[in-house]
C-alpha cells in the first residue's frame, strides 16, 4: 500500500534521512522505532510531504505522491497525527474536528463526529470547550480524532504514548487495536518498545536516518544485540 | 445636548469606512501574517470605481449596486495582487512582504492617475438620502444615519462568517497553524486567496460607501492607512470586534476634537493610541504575539567582518575622488553629492537598526525631520548660532527616539513597525497642525549655515566629513560589543536573554543611536537647504529610506549607503518620467521576488560565482 525507496531528506544542510526505504501492506500496523533524533518524525513528515525529500520516492496505492502538496497527500488518504499534537487551541473540540473533515471514501473506514465521541467519551463531554482547556491526554485524543475526520486509509501516528498518563496510554493501545480491526493501516513511531509490541505487527528500527532492522517482534527478540544497539531500553 | 448627540452620530457615521478598511486589513493579517500596506490603495480604488459606476448606473439601485460592484471589483484586484505579488513571498521574511505591498501602493497610485486623472472626483450623493433629519433640533444627514445602520450589519455578518461557517473555522485554524491545516487536507492557497479577496472587498466597499461624504482623490490611500494602523493597533491585530470598537472610538474622538480642540485633531488619535498601548501592548482585543513563534526564515545571516584590504582601498579611493570633486565639478554636482551624502547617512542609520538589529522601523523620518526641525526651531526662536543648533539636531532626535523607542521596543515584528509609523505620524501631525510654532505647511525658512560654511563648496566638505564620519561610526558600532549583542538579539531574542543580554535595553540603545544619527542627517539637510517643510516627516520619507536599504541589500552592511547613492542619483532621472512611481513600484516588486539580496548582495553572489571573492565555505 505504501512504498518508500531511497529517501533522502534534509533540514537545511543537516542530512536526516539516508536512503531510507520500506513498505507497508494494507491492514498492517507497523512501529517505527529508534532513539530521539533517529529520524522517525522526519520520515513521517517526508511521507506527508511536509518535509520535501531531496531524492527518493514515496508511492501510495500505486501512485507517486512525492512532491505533491501536503493537502493533496492528505486528501489522497494519508492521515497525519503530529507528535506535538498541534490542536487549534482557540477553537472548540467540535471546531477542531470540523477542520479535519473531508469527504467519505469507499476504501477506508468512515468516521463521524458521533462515532468519534463514542470512541473518545472524554471529548464528548467537553465538546464546546476550547482546545487550550484540555489536558495532555485529551489533546492527544483530539488530534487523533481530528485526523480521523478526514477518513484516512493510512494513519501516521507520531509518538502517541509520549507525555500522557499511563491509564491513557493503555486506552490508546486499545484504540489502535480497534483501528486495526476496522481495517485501517497504521504506522506509529515509538520509543516505548513495550507499547509498540502490544499494538504493532512489525517493527522497523531506524538510526541516523538509516534502516537497521525490519521484521516481526519475535525476530527482534532473537536478536537482543540489535535492540541494545539502537533502542534505549 | 443636541449638538453633542449630533456630533456623536457624525462620529459613528465616519467610523463606517474606517471599520471596513481596518477589518479587511486585520482579517488578511490574521491568516497570512502579512500587513498589507496597500490596503489604503484598495480603499482608494473602491472610491474611484464607485464614482465611475455611480455615473453609469442611475437611481437608488444604481447607487447601492455601484457600491457592491466596486467592492467586488476591488476584491478581484486583491486576488490578482495576492497571486502575482504575495504568493512568491509568503516564505520570505516579514520585511520583504511589507516592501512588496509598498511597491503595490506605487503601482496603484500611478495606474489611478493614468485612468482617472489628477482631478479630485466629487462623490455623488445617495438618491433618497440627500436631506437632513432634525434630531434634538440639530440637523443630521440622512446618509449618516444609513451608515450608522449599515456598519453593525456588516460587523454581524463578518462575525457570523468567522464564528459559524466552515470557512470561518478554517480561517481561524489557519491563523494559528497554517501547516497543520494543510496537513489535514485543506488547500491553503485557496484559503489565502479567499481571505485576500474578502479583505480587499471590504476595503473597496469602504472606499465606495464614503463617497457621498468624501469623494475620491489621489491622496486618500496614504491618508487612511495611518488611521487604519492606529485602529488595528488599538483594537488588536486580527480582531474584527476590536477594529469596530477602535474605529468608533477614533472617529467619535475626531469629531469632538474638531469642535473642542481644533488644533490637535490629528495628534489626538496618536495620543489615544499611546495610552492604550501603555495599558495593553497588544491592543484592546489583541493576543500576545510570542517572539520567535514563526521561526527563522530565509537564508541564515552571514557573519560580518571588517572590510578587507581591497575594500578599504576602494573606499579610500572613493573618498579621495569625492574630496577632489569641488576642483572639477560645478555647483550643481556639489549640491547633488551633498544631497546624496545626507541621504546615505539617513539610510545608514536605518540600516543599523534594521539589518544589524532586526528592528524594522516604518517611521524613521520622525528622527530625520525631528532633528531638522529641532535645529530650525532653535535658530528661529532662540536665534542661536548655527553650530549650536546643528549639534542640537542629533541630540533632540536621539531624545525623541529614546521616548518613542521605550514604547516601540515593547513590541516586535509588525506591531513594532506599525507603532513606529504611528509615532512618526504623531510628529508629522504635530508639526503640520501647530501652525503658530512650526509654520505648518509653510515650513521654517532662512535657516542658513554660519559664515564660514556659507559657500556651496564649504558646506560640501562639511557634509562630506560629518556624513562619512557618521557612516563610519555606525559601521564601527556594528563591529563593537553593541553590534554583537544587537545581532544576538536579532537572531534569537530568547537565547540572547538566556546568555545574560538585556535584550530590550540593547534594542533601546540601538533605536536611540539610529534616531540620533538620522537627526544628524536632518541637521545637515536643514542647513544645506536653508528651510524645512513637514513633508520631510511624511510616511513617504520613511518609506524612501526603507526602499533604499532594501534595494541596496538588507543582509549587507553597506546596502543602505549603496542603495541611497544609487537611488538619489537615479531619482533625478527617474522623476522626469511621467509615471515614475509605476516604474519604481514594479522595480521594487521585481527585486523582492527575483533578487531579494539587493544590489550589494547580488553583486557579492555574482563575484563569488566568478571567483573574484572567496565564498563563505565554512558555512556549508
Amino acid at each position: 500500500m505504501l512504498e518508500i525507496s531511497g529517501l533522502n531528506s534534509f533540514y537545511g544542510k543537516a542530512h536526516i534521512l539516508n536512503d531510507l526505504g520500506f513498505t507497508v501492506s494494507r491492514g498492517e500496523v507497523v512501529a517505527l522505532l529508534g532513539r530521539n533524533g533517529a529520524g522517525k518524525t522526519t520520515t513521517m513528515k517526508s511521507i506527508m510531504q511536509l518535509v520535501r525529500p531531496k531524492s527518493g520516492k514515496v508511492t501510495f496505492d500505486g501512485k507517486d505522491i512525492t512532491a505533491m502538496p501536503s493537502h493533496k497527500v492528505a486528501r489522497f488518504g494519508l492521515g497525519y497525527v503530529p507528535e506535538e499534537r498541534r490542536i487549534f487551541t482557540d477553537l472548540t473540540i467540535l471546531e477542531n474536528l470540523e477542520v479535519g473533515r473531508q469527504a467519505k471514501r469507499t476504501d477506508a473506514p468512515s468516521w463521524t463526529v458521533d462515532a468519534l465521541f463514542e470512541l473518545f467519551p472524554n471529548l464528548s463531554e467537553r465538546r464546546h470547550n476550547r482546545g487550550k482547556a484540555l489536558s495532555g491526554g485529551e489533546q492527544q485524543m483530539l488530534t487523533i480524532a481530528r485526523t480521523l475526520m478526514g477518513n484516512p486509509k493510512l494513519l501516521l501516528l507520531d509518538e502517541p504514548s509520549e507525555g500522557i498518563a499511563p491509564v491513557i496510554v493503555e486506552q490508546m493501545a486499545k484504540t489502535i487495536l480497534r483501528f486495526k480491526q476496522e481495517g485501517l493501516t497504521v504506522i506509529i513511531s515509538e520509543q516505548n518498545l513495550h507499547f509498540a509490541r502490544i499494538v504493532a505487527d512489525r517493527a522497523i528500527i531506524i538510526e541516523s536516518g538509516e534502516k537497521k532492522f525490519d521484521g516481526t517482534f519475535a525476530d527482534l527478540e532473537k536478536q537482543p544485540e540489535i535492540r541494545d544497539a539502537y533502542l534505549s531500553v | 445636548m443636541g449638538l453633542f448627540v449630533a456630533q456623536l452620530l457624525t462620529g459613528l457615521a465616519n467610523a463606517a469606512a474606517l471599520f471596513l478598511v481596518a477589518s479587511g486589513l486585520s482579517l488578511i493579517f490574521g491568516v497570512t501574517r502579512i500587513v498589507n500596506f496597500a490596503h489604503g490603495s484598495l480603499y482608494m480604488l473602491g472610491a474611484y470605481f464607485g464614482v465611475t459606476l455611480m455615473h453609469m448606473l442611475p437611481g437608488v439601485f444604481g447607487f447601492w449596486g455601484s457600491i457592491l460592484l466596486s467592492g467586488l471589483i476591488v476584491g478581484l484586484i486583491g486576488i490578482v495582487i495576492e497571486i502575482c505579488v504575495l504568493r512568491p513571498v509568503y516564505r520570505a521574511p516579514e520585511l520583504f512582504q511589507l516592501v512588496a505591498t509598498f511597491g503595490v501602493i506605487l503601482v496603484i497610485q500611478d495606474l489611478t492617475l493614468m485612468i482617472w486623472g489628477a482631478e479630485d472626483q466629487l462623490g455623488p450623493r445617495a438618491p433618497g438620502l440627500k436631506s437632513v433629519v432634525r434630531i434634538l433640533g440639530e440637523p443630521v444627514p440622512q446618509y449618516d444615519l444609513a451608515l450608522i445602520a449599515i456598519t453593525p450589519v456588516i460587523l454581524l455578518g463578518l462575525w457570523w462568517l468567522i464564528a459559524k461557517t466552515r470557512v470561518g473555522i478554517l480561517v481561524r485554524a489557519a491563523t494559528q497553524d497554517r501547516e497543520m491545516v494543510g496537513a489535514l487536507g485543506v488547500n491553503q492557497s485557496w484559503l489565502f486567496t479567499g481571505v485576500f479577496f474578502l479583505g480587499s472587498m471590504l476595503a473597496g466597499l469602504g472606499g465606495a460607501i464614503q463617497l457621498p461624504k468624501g469623494g475620491a482623490d489621489l491622496l486618500m490611500d496614504l491618508n487612511i492607512i495611518a488611521a487604519v494602523f492606529v485602529v488595528v493597533v488599538i483594537g488588536g491585530m486580527g480582531s474584527i470586534p476590536g477594529a469596530f470598537v477602535a474605529a468608533v472610538l477614533i472617529s467619535v474622538l475626531n469629531v469632538f476634537g474638531v469642535s473642542y480642540l481644533p488644533q490637535s485633531t490629528l495628534v489626538l488619535m496618536y495620543v489615544v493610541m499611546a495610552v492604550v498601548l501603555l495599558v495593553r501592548p497588544y491592543g484592546l482585543f489583541g493576543r500576545e504575539e510570542k517572539a520567535g513563534e514563526h521561526g527563522q526564515v530565509g537564508e541564515p545571516e552571514r557573519p560580518i567582518r571588517p572590510a578587507g584590504m581591497r575594500g578599504r582601498m576602494l573606499v579610500a579611493a572613493l573618498l579621495a575622488a569625492l574630496a577632489l570633486v569641488p576642483l572639477f565639478g560645478g555647483n550643481f554636482t556639489q549640491v547633488l553629492i551633498t544631497d546624496i551624502l545626507i541621504f546615505c547617512l539617513f539610510a545608514a542609520s536605518l540600516q543599523f537598526m534594521l539589518s544589524t538589529g532586526g528592528l524594522v522601523s516604518f517611521g524613521h523620518a520622525a528622527y530625520f525631520g525631528g532633528g531638522a526641525y529641532a535645529a530650525a526651531l532653535l535658530v528661529t526662536y532662540a536665534g542661536s548660532p548655527m553650530e549650536l543648533a546643528f549639534l542640537f539636531a542629533p541630540l533632540a532626535a536621539g531624545l525623541l527616539a529614546i521616548i518613542f523607542g521605550w514604547f516601540c521596543i515593547r513590541l516586535s515584528g509588525v506591531y513594532f513597525a506599525m507603532l513606529t509609523l504611528a509615532f512618526s505620524q504623531l510628529v508629522w501631525s504635530l508639526v503640520f497642525q501647530w501652525y503658530d510654532v512650526t509654520g505648518g505647511d509653510d515650513g521654517l525658512v532662512n535657516i542658513w549655515p554660519a559664515e564660514w560654511l556659507s559657500g556651496t563648496t564649504a558646506f560640501y566638505y562639511f557634509t562630506l566629513i560629518v556624513g562619512v564620519g557618521g557612516i563610519i561610526l555606525l559601521r564601527h558600532l556594528t563591529h563593537a560589543p553593541l553590534g554583537y549583542t544587537l545581532r544576538a538579539t536579532r537572531d534569537s531574542a530568547r537565547q540572547a536573554e538566556a546568555t545574560g543580554i538585556n535584550v530590550k535595553r540593547v534594542q533601546w540603545v540601538a533605536f536611540a543611536t539610529a534616531g540620533a544619527m538620522a537627526g544628524l542627517a536632518g541637521g545637515l539637510f536643514v542647513f544645506s537647504k536653508g528651510s524645512i517643510f513637514p513633508n520631510e516627516l511624511e510616511i513617504g520619507k520613511s518609506f524612501d529610506a526603507l526602499i533604499v536599504v532594501f534595494l541596496g541589500g538588507v543582509k549587507t552592511l553597506s546596502g543602505g549607503v549603496v542603495g541611497a547613492a544609487f537611488m538619489e542619483s537615479a531619482k533625478d532621472w527617474l522623476t522626469r518620467l511621467e509615471y515614475w512611481r509605476l516604474v519604481l513600484g514594479l522595480v521594487i516588486i521585481g527585486v523582492v521576488i527575483i533578487a531579494p539580496d539587493g544590489i550589494v548582495g547580488t553583486l557579492r553572489k555574482v563575484s563569488e560565482r566568478v571567483g573574484l571573492r572567496r565564498s563563505e565555505e565554512f558555512m556549508k
